[in-house]
């Protein structure tokens, strides 16, 4: 060979990238080196894990009976927070929308998912920074968490609520604190969270008041006194030890439990943090079953899973697992605009792609959701934007009920794990279903 | 329950929780037929006299679990005994004052009104507090005013160790020694203005101490944004 195009062709084509040291770790190691702080973005883990997508369905067939698509009903309804409230949420669909934080979003972004959930006949959540006159005034059920920062926290919002969750952690950093970066904290933002205008602020890793389970429980039996025990107390944990913090909850009186897995996103936060810390949503769900089960509660304590819920096929496979309903953030926001091909230029001139986009921490969001510089923030539509969640919304449900109705299920709550298969070792093992074409689950005796 | 007079403006009404419970107490103090409460054999309850948002005044003769007065909002509670972790936590105005001591976590996160503990204070008296007025007649604990936002911090015995760690805009002044600062917590001049208004705290504790005598601390603000030279 010695035409010299031909070889420089092959010398390129034998080029061979390291997968230890790929050009994404290549580019870490460059940026650290040149900066000195570590990477801190938006999200929630990017690497490949398995998930419901490893899980399939066994249609209805001989020995089992389907039900007519479109045409018999499956219900969708579900009940959050029975045990102890006077006020339980009923809700018209099993997706809700996981808690975000006004100044992680712009107000239009968070009325948008008061929008959204209410056209539909589901909750919405606050965040860190308490609640805007915005989202709880579009909000037919709104819950309000209680977190261990305590910003913008009062009774009289607490009141409003209608339902509380007590945030000990999150899927995408278990066992770490918030941050909201200067850029974003706004005079509105800075004043609800009595801090400083600009400054970087942290959210703490902690509660201030409480610190184990035996003090959960009378935090909890706090709340419910101040809300003359009206209201559903959620307990909301990162994905990470779950079946022993799933029996703690409850032992401390958890009206409903939300398990976070690692794919749940988040507006800021160290990327060694999210992609390194906490358990798959997928490994997590039927740990918090177990722990329900062995507690004789299951279905009397709820439990809602977020964390990489993409359709409604995603939506069913958690019901089927064991969850009585679903939370999403990521998906919610994507549903808004977020990384809309319609922004990609703008995406560009930042240094990022539409696809790509997770830059929330530094609130330059070209589709004016994850941002406070009102300009960007007037790029959403409220209106608009709860349009296309409830579309998306709806899209879902009906998703999950075809597959419903099609294993013969006349409720959403009906599906169970005898309806999955794995199409993984893995997954096999995480969800504790057969292997497919086998009766073989990983870790337990055939 | 025991009315000794009608619910008219003057009259008290006297919660034995030797026989009713914290719940009834707290329902009516929600929606009070009094403007006094007295509060008998509390035996360490917990969330006693919490969620108060009238100003109502409620006297709790013993010692309260957690929570005594949490997250009130106006009103004056005081116990004549000790208090549990997180007395007066969240509250957004009015006083509580503790004839005794007070567990860890007094006034967590409050964001106003006036909480006096006359005798010590545990451990991470002030975490987080958001704007109110503290006034401790002895001691208190480490981890005091941890991410203290706001408000001011008035000690006049001692503090415990890593005091004002992460500290934000809150003012504290200590009579005693300091075990140790925690991060980004520095000694700072104390002016006539802070002198000024540390009289005026220590009045409306009913405290008697000389203002000349307290040193102040607050934040250095180095850590208000993170930097490769952030070392904490």
């Amino acid at each position: 060979m010695t035409d010299p195009s031909l070889r420089e062709q092959h010398r390129f084509d034998s080029l061979r990238e390291s997968a230890t040291f790929d050009r994404p770790t290549i580019a870490a190691i460059q940026r650290a080196a040149a900066t000195g702080v570590y990477d801190i973005r938006g999200w929630g883990a990017k690497r490949a894990l398995p998930h419901f997508d490893d899980l399939l369905f066994l249609g209805a067939s001989m020995s089992r009976y389907p039900l007519e698509g479109y045409r018999e009903r499956c219900g969708t309804d579900v009940v959050l927070g029975d045990r102890n409230a006077a006020h339980p949420l009923h809700l018209d669909i099993p997706v809700t929308i996981a808690g975000m934080s006004f100044g992680a979003l712009s107000a239009q972004a968070k009325e948008a998912l008061g929008r959204g959930a209410s056209e539909v006949g589901t909750s919405t959540t606050t965040g860190d920074g308490g609640m805007t006159p915005e989202e709880r005034g579009q909000s037919t059920h709104l819950v309000y968490q209680y977190l261990p920062s305590r910003y913008g926290m009062n009774p009289t919002d607490l009141r409003k609520a209608d339902a509380i969750e007590i945030v000990l952690g999150q899927g995408a950093k278990p066992g770490g604190g918030g941050m909201l970066l200067g850029q974003k904290i706004s005079d509105r933002v800075a004043d609800m969270r009595t801090l400083p205008a600009g400054i970087d602020q942290r959210s703490a890793c902690r509660h201030p008041d409480w610190t184990g389970p035996d003090d959960l429980a009378i935090k909890i039996l706090e709340l419910r006194e101040i809300t003359d025990w009206a209201k559903p107390v959620y307990v909301k944990i990162g994905a990470s030890r779950t079946y022993y913090d799933v029996k703690l909850a409850v032992a401390a009186g958890a009206d409903v439990v939300v398990v976070d897995g690692m794919q749940g996103g988040t507006a800021a936060t160290q990327d060694v943090f999210i992609e390194h810390v906490g358990i798959p949503t997928l490994a997590a769900l039927p740990e918090a079953v177990q722990a329900l089960q062995e507690l004789g509660v299951h279905r009397k304590v709820q439990l809602i899973v977020s964390g990489g819920i993409r359709t409604g096929a995603d939506v069913a496979k958690a019901m089927a697992l064991g969850a009585d309903a679903v939370a999403i953030g990521t998906a919610a926001l994507i549903a808004l605009g977020d990384n809309d091909p319609r922004h990609d230029d703008a995406y560009r001139r930042i240094g990022s792609a539409a696809g790509f986009y997770d830059d929330f921490q530094d609130g330059r969001d070209p589709a004016g959701i994850t941002t406070q510089d009102p300009e960007l923030a007037a790029r959403l539509d409220p209106v608009e934007g709860g349009r296309r969640l409830a579309n998306y919304l709806r899209v879902l449900t009906l998703e999950a009920q075809t597959i419903a109705r099609a294993c013969g299920k006349a409720h959403l709550r009906h599906l169970e794990p005898e309806d999955l298969v794995a199409v993984t070792i893995e997954a096999a093992a995480m969800a504790r279903v057969p292997l497919a074409g086998t009766s073989w689950i990983p870790g337990r005796e055939r | 329950m025991t009315t000794t007079a009608g619910p008219t403006p003057g009259t008290t009404t006297v919660f034995d929780l030797g026989v009713t419970g914290v719940r009834a107490l707290n329902a009516e103090l929600h929606a009070p037929t009094s403007r006094h409460y007295e509060v008998l054999r509390p035996q360490g309850a917990h969330a006693v006299a919490a969620g108060i948002d009238t100003d109502i005044a409620v006297d709790v003769r013993g010692h309260v679990g957690y929570y005594a007065a949490g997250m009130n909002d106006g009103g004056r509670v005081t116990v004549h005994g000790n208090a549990g972790t997180g007395v007066a936590e969240n509250m957004m105005s009015g006083l509580v004052r503790v004839t005794g001591d007070a567990s860890q976590s007094a006034g967590a996160t409050a964001h106003g009104g006036l909480l006096v503990v006359e005798g010590s204070a545990s451990m991470r008296c002030g975490i987080s507090m958001k704007g109110v007025d503290i006034v401790v007649g002895g001691d208190i604990g480490p981890m005091s005013a941890f991410m203290a936002q706001a408000g001011r911090l008035v000690v006049c015995g001692d503090a415990g160790a890593s005091l004002g760690d992460s500290i934000y805009e809150a003012r504290v002044y200590v009579r005693g020694g300091v075990a140790s600062l925690g991060a980004d917590c520095v000694e700072k001049e104390v002016r006539p203005e802070h002198r000024a208004e540390l009289a005026e705290l220590l009045a409306a504790a009913g405290i008697d101490a000389d203002p000349a005598g307290f040193r102040r601390y607050g934040s250095a603000r180095r850590l208000y944004h993170f930097t490769s030279g952030n070392s904490y």
